[in-house]
């Protein structure tokens, strides 16, 4: 068995190595897991490889496969990139994670990428954005804008990555007014127009005038504009054919610098391991234009806070916060360490309802 | 003018020839998707139909096609039996699931305990899970006569959420960081389906995929059991002449595609996917319809349709990303393949003719 599992591998190795040598551009390769033309999370990593293309012209080959099922799916192709001489392959969903560590294990000239995940290795890093960040702002904007005081919410999957957003969008809501209420919504998915206009159907009916959303579609901010007098944030992509109104702002994921950055490292060869989360400050996570359905103070506000987070100055978890069953979580002036956010799976003190389990 | 005339019997030619003229002319219009994508097309097709099987990294696709394709056909051939009879369990994919979590769930008990008789009680378990979902839709007809199709079909949305909810809760891995998703199998060597024979792409799934369809083919064309499904689709009233009970055929029609799917569900979390997750289930109970019918409800035809299936599956997966095409474009080359299918089928009931015009 063992043996014959280091034989695989081996050929494996053999295959890739007569594949590198025959050209000299460096290959990239990049596994999506929605459509590139889905307008958000995918669309943004396109977006990136096209910087990529963009920054280093003749010297890089792109390649890219589209809707690519997480698990077996992802880890053929995986391997059929490693295959045809990628040289780092970035792998763009947190389902990949495993996955992307079998096919490492198996090609350990080549490097990886794994977005959102927590399992690294020699060849395998990992990236992600501070996105909770863009939530305060966020939450800071939905808090001075409502007037039901009812906030909508589209949760996708109840993960740490979103429930730390619902969090920091929450705590930022009520820090300007104290008597907004969050009403959050699992879609249980990342893209599907219909279930994620469906959700905001029943999130306006139930009172909503503002809509945040977790999931990459433009369906939320069709329905909101359908409504009238909701309004609503381009979630992933600036979205901003919905703007003025309903959509008033976004948080936009700009993979391009970090692309181009770790594409570099692999032409000079300086490629390192490591485990990336930046913000704001970054570049990584941008605001999108604050439009002008937003009266100035609001947007004044928005941006004051938006520059506390991108120079330090400010961090978006900074106590006093309890959590949701009073117990205290950081103490007065306390900020969150990154180990607690990572696994973050506790709404904090004032959010109604349940985490579903 | 054409005029289409009935058979008097269906073509036994035609019936074998449909399925190769259906890939023909999905090769053929589909070449003309991809000239219009501005790909050329020769080269779209020769990377979905020949890199996988002889390209420079054939050794690495043809075990992954044992790997796609062994879902499809364990699926496929459960399903073929009823729709053979008449049966229509369109909710497969809903098996599948929940044999995967009943099968995973059985050896996650047993966590870290390395014991041989783990991998078989999941088995068991798998083949539980599948079947008594199954018999949901069954007894529910049985009983009360309700429509299997809506019944099994909706029944696929309950064990998706089902699904998303022992990923969130009940198996969630407890060292995972508050993520969804159980621990992986594959790195539990008693749970793990592994291949048996490294880089063959043979698990147990294959294994039984070809199990199955010897016993399919047996049981349609050797046991009294199989002439009373074949029967009951061909002619009911015979059937009924003939003392076929009916309640117990839909029993056993549904039982033995929901024991295989909920089989194929294990096989999958325990080897090649590793793990219950959210969106653990990727369409096999779906797409295993097309092949059950691109296979003509023939144990034999449907290990070939599954074959093909796979093969646009990994291949497309090639030309999408060696050639740049969209995955949409895939998507559609495959539904192309149901659609000529369906088609041509026509010929295998009619007879084309070139009729002139009579005077009367």
């Amino acid at each position: 068995m063992k043996l014959t599992s280091l034989l695989a591998t081996a050929a494996l190795g053999l295959g890739l190595a007569t594949a590198a040598v025959a050209q000299d551009k460096t290959k990239v390769g990049f596994v999506y897991v929605g459509p590139v033309g889905d307008g958000g999370w995918t669309y943004e990593h396109d977006q990136g490889r096209k910087a990529v293309v963009a920054e280093f012209g003749d010297k890089v080959e792109t390649v890219y496969v589209e809707n690519v099922a997480e698990g077996p799916d992802s880890e053929r192709v995986m391997t059929q990139m490693a295959l045809d001489g990628a040289d780092l392959i970035f792998t763009t969903s947190f389902g990949y994670m495993d996955p992307t560590i079998n096919v490492a294990k198996k090609f350990p000239n080549v490097k990886f990428e794994h977005a959102t995940g927590y399992k690294r290795s020699d060849n395998v890093s990992t990236y992600s954005a501070r996105f909770y960040e863009g939530r305060a702002v966020q939450g800071t904007i939905a808090g001075h804008m409502t007037k039901s005081n009812i906030v909508g919410y589209i949760g996708s999957f109840p993960i740490p990555e979103v429930v730390r957003g619902i969090n920091s969008a929450f705590i930022h809501a009520r820090k300007v007014n104290p008597d907004v209420q969050f009403k959050i919504v699992w879609a249980f998915t990342w893209f599907d127009p219909a279930k994620e206009a469906d959700a905001a159907k029943v999130l306006i009916e139930q009172g909503a005038d503002v809509i945040l959303q977790h999931t990459d579609s433009t369906a939320p901010q069709a329905a909101a504009q359908t409504a009238g007098n909701v309004i609503t944030f381009g979630q992933a992509s600036d979205m901003s054919e919905y703007g003025p109104m309903p959509r008033v702002s976004s948080i936009i994921d700009d993979w391009a610098p970090y692309y181009i950055e770790r594409t570099q490292a692999v032409m000079d060869g300086t490629w390192e391991s490591k485990d990336t989360w930046d913000g704001i400050g970054a570049g990584m996570v941008g605001i999108g234009e604050i439009s002008d359905a937003v009266p100035a103070d609001v947007k004044e506000a928005a941006l004051a806070i938006k520059a506390s987070l991108a120079d330090g100055s400010y961090h978006a978890f900074t106590g006093p916060i309890k959590k949701q069953d009073g117990s205290d979580w950081l103490a007065e002036g306390e900020t969150a360490d990154d180990g607690t956010l990572a696994g973050m799976n506790f709404y904090v003190e004032g959010l109604e309802g349940d985490i579903p389990q | 003018m054409i005029v289409l005339e009935k058979r008097p019997q269906p073509s036994q030619t035609w019936s074998m020839a449909t399925p190769v003229v259906a890939v023909l002319a999905t090769m053929f219009f589909g070449g003309v998707l991809f000239a219009a994508l501005g790909k050329n097309p020769i080269e779209a097709i020769m990377t979905i139909f020949w890199e996988p099987l002889f390209g420079e990294f054939s050794f690495y696709y043809r075990p992954q096609l044992l790997i796609k394709g062994a879902p499809l056909v364990l699926i496929a051939i459960g399903l073929s039996l009823g729709f053979r009879a008449g049966i229509w369990n369109i909710g497969a994919e809903g098996q599948y699931i929940m044999g995967a979590i009943v099968g995973a769930g059985v050896g996650l008990a047993f966590y870290p305990l390395e014991a041989w008789y783990i991998f078989p009680l999941m088995v068991i378990g798998g083949a539980f899970g599948g079947w008594i979902w199954a018999m949901i839709p069954a007894i529910l007809k049985v009983r009360f006569g309700t429509n299997e199709i809506l019944v099994s079909l909706m029944l696929v949305y309950v064990a998706e959420q089902m699904l998303a909810s022992v990923s969130l809760g009940l198996l969630k891995n407890p060292e995972g960081y508050g993520f969804p998703g159980s621990r992986n199998l594959q790195s539990w060597d008693s749970a793990h389906n592994a291949e048996l024979f490294a880089g063959s792409g043979m698990h147990w799934g294959v294994v039984t995929a070809l199990i199955a369809v010897i016993f399919a083919y047996v049981l349609l064309n050797r046991h009294m059991l199989g002439f009373h499904i074949r029967l009951t689709g061909e002619a009911p009233r015979a059937a009924k002449f003939a003392g076929v009970n009916p309640a117990r055929l839909i029993l056993f029609c549904l039982g033995a595609a929901g024991v295989l799917a909920g089989l194929a569900g294990l096989f999958e979390v325990a080897g090649p996917a590793g793990q219950i997750t959210i969106d653990f289930n990727v369409g096999y109970g779906f797409t295993a319809i097309i092949v059950a019918f691109l296979g003509r409800l023939h144990p034999v035809g449907i290990v070939l349709a599954g074959g093909v299936m796979a093969l646009t599956y990994i291949g497309g997966d090639i030309a999408q990303s060696n050639l740049g095409l969209p995955s949409a474009a895939i998507q559609v080359f495959q539904g192309m393949l149901l659609f000529f299918l369906l088609a041509l089928d026509l010929l295998t009931n009619y007879r084309i003719r070139l009729a002139s015009k009579e005077v009367a």
